[in-house]
């Protein structure tokens, strides 16, 4: 991998085009804040579905997990399992009353009967947390990936993606997002699907014999078939599981592309397609990350002196491309990955501007009167805003250990975003009061223990004791949300909860039939 | 804090229909997804040599044979469910929609 790989770069120059090509066709559509947040309403379920995977199979997901699988085996099927079986809870219990009660973001639906300011603010923090967790993790994952492939420095690397990003988005808003994301999607299923056939070509198609071989060349043996270290006692198993399930239900990026179909059946089935591609996509994931462990170790073109895979593990399913197939193919994988990092970050920085101009822009500082064409101003300079920080944040953590962070925005969604969400629709005795106290606490309760945890004070700090010795908070953090809404919620007297409790039932009726879109909410 | 229209709406038969089915419909689906994945989790934490079990005389073990299982499960949930919606349930919401606009469901019309 010296030097510049010519067939990547092509391949990733006409992608750029492409999608620029796109984005100057959708900027002409981008006229207000309805095609900015949400492309008018007007994606099919198809589309949405392939957007959907799109925004879920990022590189964190196609180059970590093959190479988790790479590491150890079995436990990358642990974490595929977790982030899917997220998306019928999502569909079963979120998808309808969301759109039936919001409008872009799902502050608008935490804030429909409780009050505007202290509710969207939060909201806002929590979904601009997670948004900005993922989106470092993936500038840094990006940039060493862009250096070890094209050749290029860091910093540029970074940059040409912060930019892009921002043209992409301030331009095109979620049309142009939805539209990158849709190509992503099929080039990546599409690479993917290449890069597992030709592994079990070898094996004339039987999982068997690519088993068979894997266990021969992996140090570990008969145990990569099985469950191993990555979950070693039952409470981390239990937060993890809980973390990859609700969390998804809590991913600001995520909930908001159901506001880009038409109406409630293309929404479900754009989940049924989203599930479909991504559990395909995972089980491609794991043959690749059991084929990368056959195929390349053992191998000296792809190993360092120590016996570990040059680029570490995250370069599983590239370095597999190069053994199977040659330059070309590892040019059309790297260009694939790098187009993937493109259109997450694209959503993400999308998912974070809507929380700045839609949630705090318009609802809390001009309480719901913002003019539009200002509302579209300032969600586009806010993309801007976070396209720079995301740079500067990228830049400034080049050398710092991220993988925390995707962990962490996971469990920050399901202990503040999930909770306050899902009791705001079904919970009639929830009140501001316990809103607040209770997702707050859910907040700060994840970060803390992830910061006080293995993964952050033993791996980033160096101590050698952690002081919480689980890595995954979620258990705990959920368990302090769930019981702070309880608490400051019954407990909550004054006359204002009296009112929120009353208007459930408006709410309520309009979140299962879509009727009663005057009621109660100021901010629309 | 109905309005006397809305009051009438979430008091007609087939508003009461729509709720019932729909609970009927998500509640025990979503806690059979939950109980499939909590088993499957379970197992893990306490219990994975379970999982290290072979199934039959090649390589394969149990684990890889229930995570696939859960992968598939999770699709075939997904899909009963966007049937029973898009077939079912979205038309009792069509219906609610077009005979509240007319009226028929404001004035104590019934099911």
């Amino acid at each position: 991998m010296e030097g510049i790989n010519i067939t990547a770069v092509s391949m990733f120059g006409a992608f750029v085009a492409l999608t620029l090509f796109i984005t100057y066709w959708a900027a002409k559509k981008v006229t207000g804040t309805k095609n900015f947040y949400s492309a008018g309403g007007n994606i099919t379920g198809f589309q949405n579905g392939l957007a959907i995977a799109g925004d879920y199979m990022s590189a964190a997901s196609f180059l970590g997990i093959s190479g988790l699988v790479f590491a150890a085996g079995y436990d990358g099927l642990i974490y595929s399992i977790g982030f899917l079986v997220g998306w019928p809870i999502i569909l079963l219990l979120i998808a309808e009353p969301l759109r039936n009660l919001g409008k872009y973001t799902f502050a608008d639906v935490a804030s429909y009967r409780l009050k505007q300011t202290p509710t969207r603010i939060l909201a806002a923090l929590g979904s601009l947390a997670t948004v900005a967790l993922y989106l470092i993790a993936q500038m840094v994952g990006s940039g060493k990936l862009i250096q070890v492939l094209f050749g290029l420095d860091y910093t540029l690397a970074v940059i040409i993606v912060g930019v892009l990003m921002m043209i992409y988005v301030t331009f095109g808003g979620m049309i142009a997002t939805t539209w990158v994301q849709i190509i992503k999607a099929g080039l990546l299923l599409f690479g993917a699907t290449l890069l597992a056939f030709l592994v079990l070509l070898h094996f004339n198609f039987s999982m068997e014999g690519l088993f068979g071989a894997a266990i021969e060349k992996h140090a570990k043996g008969e145990a990569i078939m099985a469950p191993g270290g990555l979950v070693s006692d039952p409470i981390s198993a239990i937060s993890l599981g809980l973390a990859l399930m609700f969390g998804t239900a809590g991913l600001p990026h995520i909930l908001m592309r159901f506001f880009t179909v038409p109406d409630a059946k293309q929404a479900n089935r754009s989940v049924l397609f989203a599930t479909g591609f991504i559990g395909y996509f995972y089980i491609l994931t794991f043959i690749i990350g059991f084929g990368a462990v056959a195929f390349l170790l053992g191998n000296p073109d792809f190993l360092d002196g120590n016996g570990a895979l040059i680029g570490g593990n995250n370069m599983a399913a590239i370095q597999l491309s190069d053994a199977l197939g040659g330059d070309l193919m590892l040019g059309f994988i790297s260009a694939v990955a790098f187009a993937t990092i493109l259109a997450v970050v694209s959503g993400l920085t999308l998912a974070g501007a809507s929380a700045i101009s839609h949630d705090l822009y318009a609802s809390v500082f001009k309480k719901g009167q913002a003019d539009e064409k200002a509302e579209l101003k300032v969600s586009r300079m806010a993309t801007i805003g976070l396209a720079v920080t995301a740079i500067l944040l990228g830049i400034l953590f080049e050398k710092q250990n991220v993988a925390y962070m995707v962990g962490l925005a996971f469990a920050i969604a399901a202990s503040a975003n999930f909770p306050i969400l899902f009791l705001s629709m079904y919970w009639k005795k929830l009140t501001t009061r316990g809103a607040v106290i209770g997702g707050s606490a859910g907040l700060l309760t994840a970060i803390v223990l992830v910061i006080i945890g293995p993964i952050v004070w033993v791996d980033v700090f160096g101590f050698a004791q952690a002081i919480f010795p689980y890595k995954y908070p979620a258990l705990f953090s959920m368990s302090v949300a769930f019981f702070g809404i309880w608490f400051f919620s019954v407990t909550d007297k004054s006359e204002s909860a009296q009112i929120e409790r009353d208007k459930f039932d408006a709410q309520f009726l309009r979140s299962q039939t879509g009727i009663g879109a005057e009621q109660s909410n100021k901010a629309h | 804090m109905l309005d006397e229209k809305l009051k009438d709406l979430s008091e007609s038969g087939a508003y009461k229909k729509l709720c019932q089915r729909r609970a009927k419909t998500v509640w025990p689906m979503a806690i059979i997804m939950l109980a499939v994945y909590y088993a499957y989790i379970l197992v893990i934490a306490f219990a994975p040599e379970v999982f290290a079990n072979k199934i039959g005389e090649g390589h394969t073990t149990l684990g890889m044979a229930v995570g696939l299982g859960v992968i598939l499960f999770t699709f075939i949930i997904t899909g009963i469910y966007v049937h029973r919606a898009n077939v079912e349930l979205e038309p009792m919401v069509e219906d609610i929609q077009k005979r509240f606009e007319n009226g028929e469901l404001a004035d104590g019309g019934d099911a």
